[in-house]
């Protein structure tokens, strides 16, 4: 059942590899202090990335909606859209609201700019919070591009120059999980006391147990720091599969002139190396012995596993930023990438590969804009070792019965999908000892013997 | 801040107020952050089960994507149900129209996949871009030979409750299509139950055993074929009857098959089901066989609840249901096992479901319509529960409060229908309100 890529392109989407663009928007707003995101447009678009984000998260996730009506969408949502900012502020009092828009207030061609305005304008509520406005028709692009754009939005609406220059630094860090924000800051505080750090979900995601009730999460960063930002001495944007146009880096680069370092997603020892040579060039402070401690950690630990894995054939799939930074590293401990799949759309999948790997990934089928049917299809004669990737594979792996090493979002089949590290030496290390460990458990439990050193 | 925005109170009551009017069946507040979904999952969720048929999702990729594989609906046969279709329409058919993109999505999976029959699911986007989904079908249905039905489920047209009745709409079209020679006079249709985790298969054989006959399964399990003889049944019997009842007045309207509406939940609920569809069926024979089954599956059953009873005896539970009817089976059942229902709400139930919850619940219990996460962590803490019984999105709410959590919805893996279904939920509860792990938690309960 091989469906040709132009039929593909055409016709239909088999088991998507993607989500829609307004799910990005709802992760990033996550990532503000006192913030809370309403959907403008039907019910059904709130009510089902949440259930999606929970079923990761196992965290309490809120998200509004201007819940549509027919009316509403013949006579244009104006007044659901006053009504709903009230009833979000009454219920929440968030310091920020986030509004996404969907296909559905997109296409009738709802004005939010406008909307926003006169409601600011007719409104009795005092103290208004920020309103940051981000457009998301989920027939554009994918929840990556929702994600970005996200970013963007809210850097245009709050990020101003105060004249002053700091040796401060911005860090946009790529959809990763709550456990790598955490650590992500850990790495960035060590350089500089002062920095901006957005989205930052990793204590909105995955929180402590409550004593009380709280409407809003405690965590993200704060709405101050990001306001800063313009002031910065450099931008670190922590993916690399993106249009200028959908980047925060650039706008704060093009509107106060500070100047924007595409990382990538930084897995594995290189572009962790990358993301730490841009820290050391922004800030001006050097890597604590700690993180070099680490990484000497990490090497040693390469060379210690490197005959398990060599040579072995892996699929990576998920989205695009992931799937590059994890392609990366296997290219630097041994394993081949027979494939790199991707839903995204962004067009820089494959340019991305090649610029960060050396010949190893050459043969490998870079597939984006493309879903688990077509990935099915087109490794059936690869013959994979194992499968790297989200928890929806998990059907493909089971098919083929080799392992799925779990990573990025969404886990929805195992517990902690929070706590799941990538980025980073220390990331970086836990992805590695679980991807040697798949390998060294099939081939125990497919070996007759059942040693029990391996 | 008590939470409650000032247009919710109505929809807010308690069992012993003097003056009960809940408010109800309306769409939710702007703004309010309702556990409900659209008309789309509404359709969505009651077609699911039907295993082969191909499901294809006319709109952008979201209402696809977070719908695949979304229920635990399994099968007893083929599995196309678990895929997920979609037209994945991008900004050029929003702008020049979808239709093209439609008929060639439905004409290269039908080849492909060779399904018994085909639903399309309009999304929001199709409403307002005005493809006619409904000519596409019938284009395709003609040129591929096999039913290709066009479900009008957009999601702003209404509530939930409206894509049941799309998808009610779309099983009518089926129904009544079929041979039905060699029907017995002793059969009906399971209509409202969806085969989460094989529930279906335990209701199935429970009348199998009772010696009657199962023409359609409508949908748990369900099968194309089926569904186009189920008018040879003779008794349609309807749980979950939010989504299911339109059509059984249907069928009853166009081919005079009365129904009975039950619930599969709980003992007694079960009991009277099974007793109720022999009683209608009218014959000795069955009912002998429905008493000697009843005891049976009971004395297999109840020392195991006794015991789980002992520790649960005065725990207190909040229920929150898509609809009303299965909240009154849940309620029954927690008395089963020495609990209260201190809480007790739904999505879609109408006034005479709560004036009903009313006379059934606790005095001091609070009802409450279409709710959000801020009034049900108010109610949870003001009426000290131990445990929610809900679905997924209210789970991280409990246990962020301290409270257990045991799964009622669709995305459960454990069979909680029938007998053995019942023993099944003493035990969850029990495991989750039992755990030491609260001991670390919750420090503002009493």
């Amino acid at each position: 059942m091989t469906m040709t890529q132009e039929e593909k392109e055409k016709d239909v989407s088999r088991n998507a590899c993607k989500l829609c663009t307004p799910f990005g928007a709802c992760l990033a707003f996550k990532g503000v202090t006192g913030s809370m995101t309403l959907l403008h447009g039907s019910q059904g678009c709130a009510t089902y990335i949440r259930r999606y984000m929970i079923s990761h998260f196992r965290e309490p996730i809120d998200i509004a909606s201007s819940n549509f009506t027919e009316d509403t969408a013949i006579f244009g949502g104006q007044k659901n859209f006053g009504t709903a900012v009230e009833n979000v502020i009454r219920q929440y009092s968030p310091a920020l609201i986030g509004i996404a828009t969907t296909c559905l207030s997109e296409t009738i061609g709802d004005d939010i700019k406008m909307l926003v305005h006169m409601f600011k304008k007719d409104t009795e509520v005092e103290n208004l919070p920020e309103i940051v406005h981000v457009s998301t028709p989920s027939y554009n692009g994918t929840h990556s591009d929702g994600y970005y754009s996200t970013i963007r939005a809210i850097s245009d609406t709050l990020v101003e120059k105060t004249g002053f220059c700091t040796d401060n630094v911005n860090v946009f860090p790529g959809m990763v999980s709550p456990a790598d924000l955490r650590y992500l800051r850990e790495i960035i505080s060590s350089f500089n006391d002062n920095y901006v750090f957005f989205p930052d979900y990793a204590d909105t995601l995955d929180g402590p147990s409550w004593d009380e009730y709280r409407p809003i999460p405690e965590g993200g960063e704060k709405i101050e720091n990001i306001r800063s930002a313009g002031d910065s001495a450099g931008t670190i944007e922590l993916f690399s599969c993106l249009d200028d146009k959908n980047s925060a880096g650039k706008l704060l680069e093009d509107k106060f002139g500070v100047a924007n370092y595409r990382i990538g997603m930084p897995i594995g020892i290189r572009k962790t190396d990358a993301f730490i040579d841009a820290l050391e060039r922004i800030t001006g402070s050097h890597a604590p012995a700690w993180l070099s401690a680490e990484r000497g950690r990490l090497v040693d630990s390469y060379i210690d596993a490197h005959k398990y894995i060599f040579g072995k054939k892996a699929v990576v799939f998920g989205d695009e930023d992931m799937v590059v930074g994890i392609t990366s590293l296997l290219s630097e401990i041994g394993i081949t990438t027979v494939a790199a799949v991707s839903g995204g759309k962004s067009g820089k999948l494959e340019s991305e590969i090649k610029r960060n790997n050396d010949a190893s990934c050459d043969k490998a089928m870079i597939m984006d804009n493309s879903d688990f049917e077509d990935m099915a299809e087109a490794i059936e004669k690869l013959k994979p070792d194992l499968l790297i990737g989200n928890s929806k594979g998990y059907m493909l792996a089971r098919k083929l019965k080799i392992p799925l090493v779990r990573t990025g979002f969404p886990v929805h089949d195992r517990f902690g999908g929070a706590r799941i590290q990538h980025v980073g030496y220390r990331g970086t290390q836990q992805l590695f000892d679980r991807i040697v460990n798949a390998i060294i458990e099939k081939r125990q439990k497919d070996g007759d013997w059942g040693y029990t050193y391996m | 801040m008590d939470g409650i925005l000032e247009k919710r109170k109505k929809q807010i009551h308690r069992t012993d107020e003097a003056k009960f009017d809940m408010e109800c069946g309306k769409a939710s507040l702007a703004g309010s952050v309702s556990q409900r979904a659209c008309v789309f999952c509404g359709s969505r969720v009651v077609l699911y089960p039907i295993t082969d048929a191909l499901h294809l999702i006319h709109g952008p990729i979201g209402c696809a994507s977070y719908t695949w594989d979304i229920r635990g609906a399994t099968s007893s046969g083929r599995q196309l149900h678990r895929m997920s279709f979609c037209t994945d329409l991008t900004e050029k058919e929003v702008i020049y129209g979808g239709e093209k993109k439609l008929y060639k999505s439905l004409c290269t999976l039908i080849d492909k996949y060779k399904p018994a029959a085909a639903f399309v699911y309009a999304t929001c986007i199709v409403g307002i871009i005005g493809d006619d989904m409904e000519a596409v079908c019938r284009k395709v249905e003609k040129e591929k030979g096999i039913r290709v039905l066009p479900v009008m489920s957009e999601g702003f047209k209404g509530t939930k409750k409206d894509g049941y009745k799309a998808a009610c709409d779309a099983i009518s079209e089926l129904v009544g299509t079929g041979d039905t020679s060699g029907i017995s006079k002793h059969s009906i249709n399971i209509l409202g139950d969806f085969n989460i985790a094989g529930e279906t298969d335990i209701i199935r054989s429970y009348y199998e055993r009772m010696g009657v006959e199962v023409v359609a399964t409508i949908t748990g399990d369900g099968r194309i074929d089926d569904i186009c003889k189920a008018h040879g049944a003779t008794l349609n019997v309807v749980q979950c009857s939010g989504s299911m009842t339109h059509l059984a007045k249907e069928m009853q309207a166009k081919y005079g098959i009365p129904y009975v509406r039950v619930s599969y939940v709980g003992i007694e609920d079960t009991s009277a089901a099974l007793y109720d569809v022999a009683e209608k069926l009218g014959s000795e024979e069955i009912m002998e066989k429905t008493r000697e089954l009843v005891a049976a599956e009971v004395a297999k059953i109840y020392p195991e609840l006794l015991e789980i009873k002992k520790d649960l005896e005065g725990k207190r539970a909040a229920v929150y249901t898509g609809g009303a009817f299965k909240a009154f089976s849940l309620v029954r059942s927690l008395r089963t096992i020495g609990m209260i229902a201190a809480v007790v709400g739904s999505q879609t139930g109408n006034k005479e479901d709560y004036e009903q919850l009313r006379e059934l619940c606790d005095p001091g219990t609070i009802l409450v319509d279409d709710t959000n996460p801020v009034e049900l962590s108010k109610f949870m803490q003001e009426q000290n529960i131990d445990i929610f019984i809900g679905g997924v999105k209210e789970r991280p709410l409990a246990f962020k409060l301290g409270a257990g959590f045991c799964d009622h919805n669709h995305e459960r893996k454990i069979p909680l229908g029938g007998f053995e279904g019942m023993v099944a939920f003493a035990k969850e509860v029990h495991a989750s309100v039992m755990s030491p792990v609260w001991q670390f938690a919750r420090k503002n309960k009493g």
